[in-house]
Parts: C-alpha cells; structure tokens; sequence
C-alpha cells in the first residue's frame, strides 16, 4: 500500500459479518477453536466457534485452558497448532509411479488439487514472523516448494495482535510482537471496555480493504487508538520470559562444545514436540510406498525432526547419534546457523517449545545457561 | 509426460540403464541415458550429484563419476550397502531408474587453471574426483602438475583400476595408490593414503587439493597438507550427508550453517573449517 490507510474500528458484533465476507470472497476460514479441552486451529464457520470468553495458562510443560471474566474473542495465545499445517503440509504425496514394462512413468502430485484459499483469522504477530521465516525457506532461492508457494499466493491473513502475553511468550525479545506491522492483510486489536467492545483494524493490503469496504464500520478515533496501543503495551510488560539476542549467533558457534550442551542431552528426551509445535521447523522426510503388485508406488513427503534417531544417518555411519548433538542441532540451527542460511533467527519468541516440552526444557534458559558460562 | 514434470525438481525422470560395470565385490558403476527434455542435454559439472530413484523403493544421492563431455552416459559409482543401492545393484541393461538432478556445487576445475592440482581420495571418495581428472585431461596444457594419491581398503576394493593403470602409465600425472592391508601378491604402498604425502613434493603457492574420502581420512588429509604448507584456502573437500531432497528445503543434510546439498558438497575448506573437527555437527 503506497499511501497510509486509517486505523478502522469494527464492532464485535460485525466480527461475524467478517467471516462471511471472506467466505463470500472464496475463501476456507480457518482460526482458533476450542476441542479437546485445548486451542487448535480449525475451519470456522462463524464467529460463535471462536473460544470466546477463554483464556490459557501457560508454563514450561503446562497449558490449561481457564474461563475468562469476560467475553474476549481472543483472550489467549497460542495452542499447540501453528498456521504451518495449512501451508507446509504435515504429510503430502509428491508423484504416483506406474510401472510400465522395464521402464516407469512418474506423475507428479498437482498442486492444485490440494491448495485451498485458506484465510487466517487470529494470527498472532510472533505467528506471522513465523509465517514471514518459512517464506523465505521456502519460497526465496534458487528452488522453491511449488506447493508451498501457491498455497501462499492464495492466503488472506487477519492478525490479532496480543493484549496480554502467555506465561512461556517472550515475542518482546525476538522483536515479533506483541504487535505486527506489516505482511498482514488487515490487523486487529481487540478491546474491551466497560461496554464497549470493539476491534481497532489496519489495514494492510488491497485484499484486506475489499474486504473491510463490505462491513459495517467507523474511523478509529485517537482514544480508542490509545486505548488499543496502551492494552498491547501491557502486552509487552507482561512477557513471562525474555532471551538475550546479542552476539546470540557469535556465542552459539563459539560455544559448540560447552559442557551444559551434555546437562540439557541429560533431561531431553528427542521426543520431537519442540520440533512438531514450532511454526518454523521446516525438516521433512520422504517416504516410498507400493501396493501389493509392485507396480504401482507413491512418495509422500511428511514432517521430520532433527531429534529423530535416523535424521543425519547414512548407511555406513550416523553423523548425529547422540541426544546431545541432536539438542544442539536443533538450538543452533533455530538461533544461530538460521541467522547464516536466512538472514533471520529461526525463534519468534512464541514459547510453543517451552509449553510442550514434556520434561519443561526451556530454551530461554538453556540459552542463558550457555552464555552464562560463554567462554 | 508433460513440460511441468522437468520444471520440479523433486520429480525423478525415467533414464535407462546403458551399462553395469561392477567394480568390486560390493561398488558397481550405473551408466545411464538421462533423457533430454525439450531438447536440453543433461549437463553436469564434476563434484556434482544426482538422486537416483530405484522404483518403489526410495532414493540415494549419488556423485555423477563420468566425462562432463560425455552426455549420454552419466556414469554412477554406487557402494552396495542400504535398501536403495541393494535395489538398485539388481538392476541391468535396460531397466530404467528415476533421476533428479545434477544437484550441489562441484569442484573449481575451471577457477584453478594454471595450478597444480594434488587429488587425494579415499575409498569411494574417488568418484567423484574423476569428472576432474577428464576435464583436466581434456585441457591438460592449462594445468600445471597433477597428482592422485588414492586409499582404499584392500588392493580389491580398488576402484576403477584399468584407469588407473592408464594413467599410471602417463608421464603428466603422478599417480600413488596405498592400501591399508593386504597380502604378499600386492607390491604397492601399504598404509594410509597421507603416507604417500612423503613421495611427492608439493609447490605450496601453486597448489589445489581436492579431497574425498570418510572424514577421518579428510580430516588427516587435511592436516598433512597444513604441515606441508598448502594454505587452507587451497584445499577443497566434498561432504557427505543424508538428503532427502537435493535442494536445500527437507534439513536433513544441515552441517552447521550449511545445507551440503546446495552449498556443497564441494566446500572450500575455510567455508567449513569452524565446524569441521567438532563431532555430530
């Protein structure tokens, strides 16, 4: 957008109409939706499946989800789910291969069979540098994921930013959030006051003022402007954790064989969640499979972890064997070798690795420990 | 098969086998014609590696071993040891396995002319290395001395021997072959291939090393041509690792702040040196 738009104000009520628009514009509404007893991503057919009047308590190997006193739309932060399973499929076939003679035909999956015009609605701002991160693994380079690409240039995000912070969130650190400021669509903020309840909405591309021309709406006025910008501010003051980024890159590879590296290989377990809930980690695997006949075979790509036991094994030698090298794999590459390969830390500070982890490694520490005793 | 089919490169094209040479009991050679799509020849420069795909059964990133000039027979080196290679050591004449590629970044054959080039390989290490002694065959005049120190196991795990009688034979290569055991029948070296250091005399300033081989054998390599002076800019290596993908995109083949797929496998040492002793980067 070349000139500044105005911050909109869009009422609560008009959050449903918001949804059918962009139903109505082709696209598959996907937010987040209580199940289970926890916060996932999901279709949305309205605004009424949000978890309205929820809120999550977060800490290292903890998520609870706890009523609210109110009735926020988004009085959370972020469950298990990242929005990567929509655009980096946890599990995909790549070609069919038909046996034919001595020789084969291969014929490639097409991607669009697959691609829906996904809209996200709730991104959080760390979740969008998330999203900002694997486009450039991606989609920026010398090859690209065609199916990764084409889903992307059919998405529409709607941001959330954060008025309060999860008790494992430390966005403030990696400079994600709490707020966004650019690669969205439209970005809201929601706000409860008194009776007032309201949505502050910028607008951040074409799409997104198309879509907010066909709702009901104001201009923002300067106090409900501040009112939106003082509640993410306390967003910010509240992060329960904080990483220190100086020289995070220059530690890490002058650290590679400090000895806390052999205290956290004693407490982790390579269970791969940190790997699983993380919306950056980008490792996949490919998997061959045949019917019967043998004459018909299929590849199917799917999700790996750097945790995993045959992860850096060739026949003849494994390059990772042990838990140890494994964890240091998986932190230096998110902090540090990330940074040399893309230009951006692979952490946004969203703290799904702290909360999931079964046995409450927190990389905060861990990266606190390590330049504790930095030599 | 449509034109889309060859714009990804994760979709293996058909290529026949033209030839099996088994080498040794367990590493055979797979020539084959990969197939020209649009009439684009396939292409290729030494240090560079392909996926082969044995039907059904998965894929193994394997060094292209053959004359960049020779186009219609890209020749694959391939040590019999997983589900892939044992698939595709069944193959003959005929068959057809899937190809993806030439991937990675290859040795600097045309950037150090006029050097001498000092080759040093172990075991398999050497297939990739003979795309470079062709191309510097094809122009032998614009190198200076070329060296081939090469290990192997045993006087029978030598690789490409009627070649190497060849160009033993040659007045303009210096050709040194060890093995690390054997019996009384062999005449050659006995040892590590950094022995045969102490038979050849190294220009320090006008020399490349090009070295393949298991990375303890690199890693020694590396610090006999240290000792002797070669600086470290001088000296290239080509790593191995697990790929899934061949372009960067599925991690598996990360060493530290590299992906050996796109940026290597041909590294320039310096590039790697801050990781290359430390154990399980």
């Amino acid at each position: 957008m070349t000139s500044r738009q105005p911050t909109l104000k869009l009422k609560s009520q008009q959050l449903n109409t918001l949804i059918n628009v962009i139903k109505q514009r082709g696209y598959t509404p996907v937010g987040p939706v209580v199940r289970e007893g926890s916060l996932i991503y999901d279709r949305l057919n309205s605004a009424d499946e949000l978890p309205r009047g929820w809120t999550d308590e977060q800490d290292a190997a903890t998520f609870r989800l706890k009523r609210r006193s109110d009735n926020a739309y988004f009085g959370y932060n972020v469950g298990q789910h990242s929005w990567k399973q929509f655009l980096f499929l946890p599990k995909v076939k790549l070609f069919t291969s038909i046996k034919k003679g001595k020789t084969f035909e291969v014929i490639p999956n097409s991607p669009h069979e697959i691609v829906q015009n996904y809209a996200f609605i709730g991104v959080r701002p760390c979740d969008l540098q998330a999203i900002k991160v694997q486009d450039l693994v991606f989609n920026n380079g010398q090859f690209t994921d065609p199916l990764y690409k084409t889903i992307r240039k059919k998405n529409f995000i709607a941001v959330v930013n954060c008025t309060q912070a999860g008790g494992t969130c430390f966005c403030v650190s990696m400079s994600s959030g709490p707020r966004a400021y650019r690669g969205f669509d439209l970005a809201m903020t929601e706000v409860l006051s008194g009776d007032d309840h309201f949505f502050t909405v910028e607008v951040g591309s074409k799409s997104g003022a198309e879509v907010m021309s066909e709702i009901p709406h104001d201009i923002a006025d300067q106090t409900q402007i501040e009112t939106a910008d003082k509640l993410v501010e306390r967003a910010a003051r509240q992060m329960g954790r904080s990483m220190d980024v100086k020289d995070i890159k220059e530690i890490l590879y002058a650290n590679l064989e400090n000895k806390s590296w052999d205290d956290v290989a004693n407490r982790c377990l390579t269970c791969a969640n940190c790997v699983m809930v993380c919306p950056t980690c980008f490792c996949s695997t490919v998997e061959d499979i045949t019917d019967v006949t043998g004459e018909h075979a299929e590849r199917w790509r799917r999700w790996d972890s750097c945790f995993t036991m045959d992860f850096a094994k060739v026949f003849g030698g494994n390059f990772r064997p042990s838990s140890k090298g494994r964890y240091r794999q998986w932190m230096t590459h998110k902090l540090a070798t990330w940074i040399d390969q893309f230009g951006t830390s692979g952490c946004v500070g969203c703290g799904r690795c702290i909360t999931w982890c079964p046995v409450r490694i927190d990389i905060t520490e861990e990266m606190r420990t390590i330049r504790s005793g930095a030599r | 098969m449509n034109s889309e089919v060859c714009i990804d490169p994760m979709i293996p094209l058909p290529a026949r086998i033209q030839r099996v040479v088994w080498e040794t009991d367990d590493t055979f050679t797979l020539l084959v014609e990969p197939k020209s799509e649009n009439g684009k020849r396939f292409q290729f420069s030494p240090g560079q590696f392909n996926m082969l795909y044995a039907f059904g059964i998965g894929e193994s990133a394997i060094s292209i071993s053959s004359d960049p000039l020779k186009q219609n027979a890209i020749a694959h080196t391939i040590h019999r040891l997983g589900f892939v290679t044992s698939e595709l050591s069944r193959l003959r004449r005929g068959n057809f396995i899937g190809l993806r590629g030439p991937f990675g970044n290859g040795w600097p054959v045309d950037r150090v002319k006029g050097m001498d080039i000092c080759i040093v390989a172990g075991g398999i290490g050497i297939a990739p290395l003979r795309p470079v002694l062709y191309s510097i065959f094809h122009n032998r005049k614009e190198y200076g001395r070329i060296f081939l120190l090469y290990g192997a196991r045993t006087p029978l795990d030598l690789l490409y021997r009627v070649e190497l009688e060849q160009w033993s034979k040659l007045s303009d290569i210096n050709v040194l072959v060890t093995v690390d055991h054997s019996d009384s029948s062999w005449k050659g070296h006995i040892g590590v291939v950094t022995n045969l250091f102490s038979y050849i005399t190294l220009n320090t300033l006008h020399t490349i090393a090009m070295v393949c081989g298991p990375e303890i054998m690199m890693k020694f390599t590396i610090r006999e041509l240290q000792q002797r002076g070669i600086p470290l800019e001088q000296i290239y290596l080509s790593l191995e690792r697990n790929m899934k993908c061949g372009i960067g995109l599925c991690g598996h083949c990360q060493f530290g702040p590299k992906f050996v797929c796109k940026d290597g496998p041909v590294f320039a040492y310096t590039q790697v040196s801050h990781f290359f002793e430390k154990r399980e980067i």
